[in-house]
């Protein structure tokens, strides 16, 4: 690839999933600034369809995708693959599913 | 007390029983507060804790939180209010918060006027309103059958703010409530004095996390919500925290699935145009959020039913052949099982966790191609009863330390077990069951409340 990219650790300060619920998990990207929060929302690079692609669900099970500016965050909440605390559930707090965002790296020309 | 142009709310830690610091405390008091509030209770820790009636926090502990918390409201004669009590709130959780509050009361010779309100709903009544159609589906969640309520252990709702505005109009100086929408127990005592309910409920959407939405975050130190006609302000009792705008705003999207609208009993509480101010280094002022009243009132249904009995063993794995072939193991080890308990085919489930391949995320995982040259095995047998959970468990476990697979060079065992005893009885199983709403004409008529007086009269 040609183009530059930066790894999202790098711009973000919180990258963190939890419950929303037993029923949904939420992952919260908040970035280090307003001006890079500005940058990754024009980027169009975080979509329902790359989180969807990222975790292998299908887009209709993303609920719901808000780039909310007085926090400087994106916020993804998508159906739980199985209710907390259901047998076969591997994560009863949901506080450990963010790790594949942290792969991310953001167009940054 | 405060004069009548704004109330301060003093939460003490993000669950009773978390914890805080003796000092931060004590900054509170300085500031006068109207009312000390905490909120006891969460989903999180699982549908266990709901379905086996048990606490998730320890007794002991939330003494500790009670007790600081029960003298200081006595000795300013401010009310004091928990919601959902021992974690779930259903009877079994709220008859043991009422147990160590009595404890405390005898200890401490307090006495006062304590309002119980309890929010576990009486089944045959839920089976009676599911016959009328008031029980509605939660998106994305299907409609509620009369077998999954009938299978439901126990069912509790969350109770909106009406049934606490009438226990401290009734004059309660300790409200002891079940299961409760979270904010309210913050909001209720500012809604009753008259405050926005907007701006009450979002701020105590901040305070039931304590100060876990000031920087560096913290679920066991207190948060002081300063609530006046237009705004509220929110400050860390701790000198070390401080709100900034980014840590505020940021708590907002914190286990929601939408940050700019929030749904709770009888409306939505909508930030599309709330602003966040930074008034000093340690202070955020939050304003424009507003309550918009449902056409329908309607209370979240919580609900776990019992599945079954639970059984595991753990156990590691160094050798890499083994590591390398441990789909096709497992499926032996399986076929194993099955062969050598015929009869019990469909009474029991047998699951492996393998940690260092795809053990945290499961099916989310997007890298279940890397394995780590160590695996932790989780062996996990759920069955109709304890003995079948353990028999299966044992006998998984040692077919699984001697199991024969191609090219295996190590014939004297497959595993590793830290312990001795390997296997551990997990006890019962249960699965959140109902997640519904439930339309009601008067907020309170799922919430009983009753008053008892605590302790002597003696002075």
């Amino acid at each position: 690839m040609s183009a530059k990219s930066i790894s999202i650790r790098e711009l973000a300060e919180v990258i963190r999933s939890k419950n929303a619920g037993p029923y949904e998990l939420t992952l919260d990207i908040i970035f280090k600034s307003e001006e890079i929060f500005d940058r990754v929302v024009a980027s169009k690079y975080i979509t329902p369809e790359r989180i969807a692609d990222l975790y292998s669900i299908p887009v209709k099970n993303i609920m719901s995708f808000v780039e909310f500016a007085p926090a400087k965050a994106i916020k993804i909440t998508f159906e739980r693959p199985g209710v907390g605390g259901d047998i076969g559930d591997n994560d009863v707090y949901g506080a450990q599913q963010h790790a594949p965002l942290l792969s991310l790296n953001i167009p940054w020309n | 007390m405060s004069s009548k142009d704004k109330v301060v709310v003093l939460s003490t830690t993000a669950i009773l029983g978390y914890g805080f610091p003796i000092s931060s405390f004590e900054e509170g008091m300085k500031r006068n507060p109207d009312v000390l509030a905490v909120d006891a209770g969460s989903t999180d820790p699982g549908p266990y804790y709901l379905g086996a009636g048990v606490s998730f926090t320890d007794s002991q502990a939330v003494k500790r939180d009670l007790s600081i918390m029960l003298k200081a409201g006595r000795e300013r004669s401010i009310p004091v209010i928990v919601g959902t009590a021992g974690g779930s709130g259903a009877d079994a959780h709220l008859d043991w918060c009422l147990e160590i509050i009595h404890e405390i009361a005898k200890e401490e010779s307090l006495s006062f006027k304590m309002a119980v309100i309890h929010a576990e709903i009486d089944k045959a009544l839920l089976l009676e309103r599911l016959e009328a159609g008031d029980i509605i589906p939660l998106p994305p969640g299907e409609p509620l059958s009369r077998e999954e309520l009938e299978a439901a252990t126990r069912v509790v709702g969350q109770m909106g703010l009406e049934p606490f505005v009438e226990a401290l109009k009734a004059g309660a100086d300790v409200i002891i409530a079940g299961r409760s929408y979270d904010p309210v127990v913050f909001a209720a005592y500012p809604i009753w004095k008259g405050f926005d309910p907007g701006l009450a409920l979002h701020m105590g959407k901040i305070l039931e996390c304590a100060s876990i939405a000031s920087l560096p975050g913290s679920g066991s130190d207190c948060m002081l919500g300063v609530l006046s006609k237009d705004f509220f302000e929110l400050e860390p009792m701790n000198q070390s925290r401080r709100c900034t705008t980014t840590s505020v705003a940021a708590h907002t999207l914190y286990e929601k699935t939408n940050p700019v609208i929030l749904p709770g009993p009888g409306g939505v509480l909508n930030l599309e145009k709330t602003t966040f101010e930074q008034v000093n280094e340690r202070v955020v002022r939050v304003s424009g959020t507003t309550f918009v009243p449902a056409d329908i009132y309607t209370i979240k249904l919580e609900g776990a039913r019992l599945v079954g009995y639970r059984t595991v063993s753990i156990a590691g794995a160094r050798d890499p052949v083994f590591i390398e072939k441990i789909d096709q193991i497992i499926s032996g080890v399986r076929e194993r099982v099955q062969d050598n308990f015929r009869e019990l085919d469909g009474k029991y489930q047998l699951l492996f966790k393998l940690y260092g391949r795809d053990g945290v995320m499961g099916d989310l995982e997007p890298e279940k191609d890397k394995i780590a040259h160590e695996l932790g095995i989780v062996i996990e047998a759920v069955a109709q009863n304890q003995e079948l959970a353990d028999t299966i468990c044992s006998f998984t476990r040692s077919t699984m330390l001697h199991f024969g697979f191609p090219g295996r060079l190590a014939t004297a065992g497959n595993l590793a077990f830290p312990y001795s005893p390997s296997d551990f009885t997990a006890g019962e199983v249960y699965q959140f069951a109902v997640h519904h709403l439930i339309k009601v004409e008067d907020p309170r008529e799922l919430f009983p409340l009753s008053f008892e007086e605590v302790g002597g009269k003696e002075e």
